[in-house]
């Protein structure tokens, strides 16, 4: 499985990391004594420690390179795994499955803390988001790094809308929805000429001006300190405590990822998004097959700004404070994860992406200091062994029944 | 009866490069035209001006489709083109790669379909129906390039010549009067052209569609051309019927350089 030369190279590999972790791991200075503690025994277990790792780097990488039957034969768990792919697959399995998780998905909140139910609000409004920049960047094949700055617009609308006109949640849902798909369509008209690299940089510098605004009219945004005491969203008016108010606000977040999914897959499969995928693979070619390029820009981006603004209205309702501290490029960046890890251009693999971007490092809370260390390594390794993503996107299959052939004869 | 395209002293500059000199163009009702010449003559050049992804410096191209009145398209977008009747191909093959062979076609069909945001969200009863003709329109398109086989294949997994022909069901899915191809034979094996020169003549004859062609395999330009341009630096150096221009000595100095005579 793995070869002699891949044994050389993962001593030599483990000697370098010796030397490299060397003054951090094995010299420790005691400052009261005045001593130095020489830590050799460090030493010995980064090297081995290498080793093993290494080999088990090369005997995966050379797994990879197998053909796909010799793998399962090479593993005897990987067949297992791939029946169950199988059984998973089939339609009389997955019903159930989805009413299982629905029902989990209902019971949730009642079952778990205040804070558990929190974090799963979190998860559900990356999932809207991930779906929206889904249709930029996995449908539309747009590079979009200023994302974040359709959450602020949604987010700031309904805190703006509230603190200076009283308005409610329900009202401002959708301003705060067509005021970011606004901002997306002015935006796009001038930024939309421009072709991959060069668009991900402009919308990167748009959403850094987004936020420097938001920190710097602070006369009307409150600047850095921002903008809280903002209402959860209403019930008719009903009086609710803050842990129904939660639940609540989970089962509305919970109903616009339903609608959020519905829409997205109706859009994938119609013409629109037919020529957005186009678009993606070849600009020339889809041009002088009649898609209106520009036309086609610019709805995928206003359509991908429009649910950053609902997400918005979401956050603030459900941390009832907006600061733009919200609103970074690290943020952009954590959906664009969401949308590469899950799979781009499949709505099942963003909702799994942003579950697992969202979950992971709240999870991996154990080994506290550790944890985005951990989080960075299976990024990595995600995008060496499963490139596509967690779920790749596949294309529709169509089917076509006799009847239909014969009349095309 | 007006012709169908009609380019008149077309010139495109790079820069300080002219790249077509002053080309006049036409072609009628139901002709196959080749556009023949060494590498690096223009005729790419040529093609994309008068498929609108370039504007012509000066000059002007006409259509006039069937049954309507004679317009000029210069300096339309691409899709505006598409969209009145022209449908090209690509001398390097540019097909959607992860798209289905089907989705491919579809896509052609694109701009005679008129589905919007709301139809697409709603699905209503004319976009569901006009979403089954689309699929049973690219299926009959497929069916006739003799397709069919490949409908859910990715585009990029398609033997070579399958994109070829791909390629040409594409354009054809978008209802053409004038096909423009771009090198179809480029990469094609003897019996893969042979092949191909019978589909353009079953086109010509089944859709009514007239045809202008880039070509270097000659066979293929004289078998099948009605009139055949030769191009050389920019310039129109002959047109005529295959065999006057085999003859020109135009031609054949600009293909095979001056004889030396001692």
């Amino acid at each position: 499985m793995v070869t002699l030369k891949q044994i050389r190279n993962s001593v030599l590999i483990a000697l370098w990391m010796m030397i490299l972790t060397f003054p951090i791991m094995v010299i420790k200075v005691n400052t009261i004594e005045n001593i130095v503690i020489w830590r050799w025994m460090n030493l010995l277990y980064i090297g081995v420690g290498t080793v093993i790792l290494s080999i088990f780097w090369f005997f995966l990488i050379n797994r990879r390179k197998l053909e796909p039957e010799e793998r399962k034969r090479s593993f005897a768990l990987k067949g297992k795994i791939e029946t169950l792919k199988g059984v998973l697959a089939k339609p009389v399995v997955q019903k159930p499955l989805y009413a299982a998780l629905l029902v989990i998905i209902i019971i949730f909140p009642f079952v778990s803390s205040l804070y558990q139910t929190g974090i799963m609000i979190t998860a559900l409004m990356y999932v809207i988001l991930g779906l929206g920049l889904n249709i930029v960047v996995g449908l539309g094949g747009l590079l979009h790094l200023g994302y974040a700055a359709f959450y602020a617009v949604g987010a700031y609308t309904y805190a703006l809308l509230h603190r200076y006109l009283g308005l409610s949640f329900w009202v401002c849902l959708p301003i705060g929805a067509l005021s970011a798909m606004l901002l997306g369509i002015l935006v796009g008209l001038p930024v939309l000429r421009l072709r991959g690299d060069y668009l991900a940089i402009v919308t990167l510098a748009f959403g850094e001006i987004v936020r420097i605004l938001l920190e710097n009219l602070s006369q009307y945004t409150g600047g850095p300190a921002g903008i809280s005491g903002i209402p959860r969203p209403s019930f008719f008016g009903i009086k609710m405590s803050l842990s129904t108010a939660m639940n609540y606000t989970y089962f509305l977040t919970f109903a616009l990822v339903l609608f959020t999914i519905f829409v997205v897959r109706r859009l994938e499969h119609s013409r629109l998004g037919r020529s957005w995928v186009a678009m993606r693979e070849d600009e020339v070619a889809s041009e002088a097959m009649g898609i209106d390029i520009t036309r086609a820009k610019l709805s995928s981006f206003a359509l991908g700004a429009l649910w950053a603004g609902l997400a918005g209205v979401f956050f603030s309702a459900k941390t009832t404070f907006v600061n733009p501290a919200s609103f970074t490029l690290w943020e952009s960046v954590i959906i664009l994860c969401v949308v590469v890890l899950g799979g781009i251009g499949s709505i099942k693999g963003v909702v799994l992406g942003a579950i697992v971007i969202i979950l992971l490092p709240e999870y991996l809370r154990a080994f506290s200091q550790y944890r985005m260390l951990f989080f960075g390594l299976i990024l990595v390794m995600m995008m060496i062994f499963r490139p596509g993503g967690f779920i790749p996107a596949k294309r529709r299959v169509y089917t076509f029944d006799k009847a239909q052939l014969e009349e095309s004869d | 009866m007006a012709a169908i395209l009609d380019a008149s002293q077309v010139t495109m500059d790079f820069g300080g490069l002219r790249a077509v000199n002053n080309a006049d163009v036409h072609i009628d009702q139901g002709e196959i035209v080749a556009l023949i010449g060494p590498n690096g003559a223009g005729k790419t050049t040529f093609f994309n001006v008068i498929t609108g992804v370039y504007k012509p410096t000066t000059g002007d191209v006409r259509i006039t489709a069937p049954g309507k009145e004679t317009e000029s398209i210069t300096g339309l977008k691409p899709n505006k083109i598409t969209e009145k009747g022209l449908a090209r191909t690509f001398q390097n093959i540019r097909l959607f790669q992860n798209m289905t062979v089907l989705e491919n076609v579809m896509i052609g069909r694109h701009c005679r379909m008129k589905a919007g945001i709301a139809g697409a969200v709603f699905r209503d009863r004319k976009t569901r129906e006009e979403e089954e003709q689309v699929v049973a329109d690219s299926y009959a398109i497929l069916k006739k390039i003799g397709l069919e086989t490949f409908v859910n294949e990715l585009a990029k997994n398609l033997p070579y010549g399958a994109q070829r022909r791909l390629e040409i069901a594409r354009a054809m899915a978008t209802e053409p009067f004038l096909l423009l191809l771009d090198e179809p034979a480029a990469g094609m094996n003897p019996h893969e052209t042979r092949e191909l020169d019978e589909m353009i003549l079953k086109i010509r004859a089944t859709e009514k569609i007239s045809i202008l062609l880039i070509e270097h395999d000659m066979s293929l330009v004289m078998s099948i051309s009605d009139r055949i341009y030769v191009m050389d630096y920019g310039l129109l150096i002959a047109e005529g019927q295959p065999k006057e221009v085999r003859a020109n000595p135009a031609v054949i100095k600009a293909y095979l350089g001056e004889e030396f005579n001692a």
